[in-house]
């Protein structure tokens, strides 16, 4: 028993200088064994060999300035051409004078999604806010009214266009996928069986042959002389197709709400949609926010599939401009610029999910 | 079709049947409760005590018989439901609490959203449950921060806020550890003393001689007897009601 007492004030002595602090991390992260110890060298030898290189073609050696490619060949990156094509990068064939327009839609996008970061501002509002921005968007896009000329949308190209298409496509996707998921679990043998053969459906192809169907066989089942707008079925095609997989991520989390959770609430005299909205969704979908965010990264990457129906999106423009015979052999910068857009808006989401998460497990713990 | 006249019975099971498939796990439960009886459900698990009471508020469906609330029939009628679970409080072995609510949200969610209160008279009401369940300053913290004795009580003030004219309690200190109990219980005495009709399943059996007008012992999906707790105690009738009582009185 005595030494049992007299063993316990080691407890209490400062860690071994070696575990604690910057030496200390090194120490269990890095060089924790000999194993790791190579390979944080190799590691360190790859990454001294290739960034140097690297940020000396984008930066130190990169030609900013040229009338043409050949002006532009060096030892560096010819960034003179995504300056020299840069409107047309972003706005496509949207009439040059005019491109203040889709310019303002895109800060427009930008700032309602910012502020949907804001959960404070979550509710009636906000819903108000996307509208009135949405309106917006719709009226510098078209024009046609407070003296805007008017564009038609066989215009629209370019990052305008991959934003309605993403930010609209998600907007409507996600609630139709809230339905089919609930759909699925129904009591309801006819509701049911419609959201299993749907999601079965529309999951078992791909999403160019669902943007081929819109745009080439939908309009031979229209009755002649009625058409469907081209950007309008490859939004619709969009809707649908994101519709289906977010479903099934929602069916997953609906299935984690344990049942104690819906007996309760019934037992509080809860109807159906009262219970969903109140106690089961907003626990469902909390959970299921990794896997949401990684569908909504998805399908904004997919709209760029758009291209094979003859819409030019921010990836569409891209290849536009690549085909200017006095800018050959550019494509390196010009895909690369296109990854970082991309990048800039998928790295965002991401980000914003964490927050989401964070956000919603304040206070709980279990 | 009408509510309680004097002495009626405010809950009527006639004949009631309930089968899991194959398994018969209600035979002809005839019960009835009046006004501000106070009725106490024991006996061995897997006796059909907690499917019974989860039949009064239709979280379970019943095959064949009648059960009566509050002068409405329970039948596959989703406005007779709504209209019993409105009247009819629960409270569970699990609390069952809203963990993405505050537990003032939790108490006022239904008193809003069934009831159509006002929110500041539900926060009003809510509060004033809370007192009752002696955790007034726990009102604004997650349920998943407080103990389990805690959480319990948040549940009863939960049910209470809709100002049911029943309580079903479906074992609800099981899931809690021993030194938590007690303050469960003395809320349900305090209730009990009020004069809410109250049908708890429990194996508390100081309780049930503390508040009990009626025990019933189940076994075996059947009502095997029912009775004061003086004689039920004292002077058990059946051998099944001997057998459990010492079992859960042996320690």
């Amino acid at each position: 028993m005595t030494d049992v007492t007299q063993e316990l004030p080691i407890v209490v002595e400062p860690p071994p200088p070696a575990t604690a602090g910057p030496l200390g991390w090194l120490r269990a992260n890095l060089f924790s064994n000999v194993f790791n110890t190579i390979l944080t060298i190799l590691a360190a030898a790859l990454l001294a060999v290739t960034i140097p290189p690297i940020i000396r073609w984008a930066l130190f050696d990169a030609i900013w300035a040229a009338p043409n490619s050949r002006a532009c060949r060096g030892a560096g990156a010819c960034w003179a051409f995504i300056h020299e094509k840069l409107r047309f990068i972003l706005f496509g064939t949207f009439p040059y004078e005019e491109q203040w327009r889709p310019l303002l839609a895109v800060v427009i996008f930008i700032a309602l999604i910012v502020a949907s970061c804001d959960r404070r501002l979550w509710g009636r509002s906000l819903a108000f806010l996307w509208l009135l921005g949405l309106v917006a968007v719709g009226v510098l896009m078209w024009g046609g009214i407070f003296g805007l000329s008017f564009v038609g949308n066989q215009l629209w190209s370019g990052l305008p266009l991959t934003l309605i298409l993403a930010v609209v496509g998600m907007a409507f996707a996600f609630p139709l996928a809230i339905l089919l998921a609930l759909g699925r679990r129904s009591q309801l043998p006819a509701v049911r069986t419609i959201c299993v053969a749907y999601i079965e459906l529309i999951r078992g192809v791909p999403l160019i042959t669902v943007l081929f169907m819109a745009s080439v066989m939908l309009p031979l089942f229209l009755p002649a002389g009625m058409t469907i707008d081209k950007l309008l079925r490859a939004q619709d095609a969009i809707i649908l197709f994101a519709a289906a997989y977010l479903a099934e991520v929602v069916r997953g989390g609906l299935q984690a709400i344990p049942k104690g959770q819906i007996e309760a609430a019934d037992a509080l005299g809860l109807t159906y949609w009262q219970r969903t909205r109140r106690i089961v969704l907003p626990q469902a979908l909390a959970l299921v926010i990794p896997p949401l965010v990684n569908t909504f990264i998805g399908t904004f990457k997919d709209t760029t599939l758009v291209i094979i129906i003859g819409l030019f999106d921010l990836l569409g423009t891209i290849n536009a401009a690549l085909n200017d015979a006095n800018w050959r052999g550019t494509s390196t910068e010009a895909y690369i610029f296109a990854a970082a857009i991309y990048f800039c808006f998928c790295f965002f989401m991401s980000r914003y999910s964490q927050m989401l998460e964070r956000e919603f497990n304040k206070g709980r713990r279990q | 079709m009408t509510t309680e006249s004097a002495g009626a019975p405010i809950i009527e099971l006639r004949r009631l049947n309930k089968w899991y498939g194959e398994f018969h796990v209600l035979k002809d439960i005839n019960l009835e409760v009046a006004k501000g009886e106070r009725v106490v459900v024991c006996g061995p698990s897997g006796s059909g005590k907690s499917t019974m009471i989860r039949c009064i508020n239709r979280l379970e469906e019943h095959q064949r018989g009648q059960i009566i609330v509050a002068g409405i029939e329970l039948t596959s009628d989703v406005r007779n439901i709504e209209a019993i679970r409105r009247e009819v409080g629960m409270v569970f072995q699990q609390f069952n609490l809203f963990p993405h609510l505050t537990v003032l949200q939790n108490l006022t969610l239904a008193p809003i959203w069934v009831r159509k209160l006002p929110k500041k008279e539900a926060e009003e009401t809510a509060r004033l449950y809370l007192d009752r369940v002696k955790i007034p300053e726990q009102a604004d913290k997650y349920p998943g921060q407080l103990s389990g004795g805690q959480q319990q009580r948040v549940a009863i003030a939960r049910s209470l806020c809709m100002k049911p004219e029943i309580m079903l309690f479906d074992e609800p200190t099981s899931a809690l550890d021993p030194e938590m109990i007690k303050e469960v219980l003395d809320v349900m005495i305090e209730l009990a003393e009020e004069g809410m009709t109250m049908v708890c399943v429990t194996h508390e059996m100081g309780f049930a001689r503390t508040v009990a007008d009626t025990m019933v012992f189940m076994d075996r999906g059947e009502i095997v007897e029912r009775g004061s707790p003086k004689e039920f105690f004292a002077d058990p009738k059946s051998d099944r009601t001997k057998l459990f009582l010492s079992q859960i009185l042996a320690h």
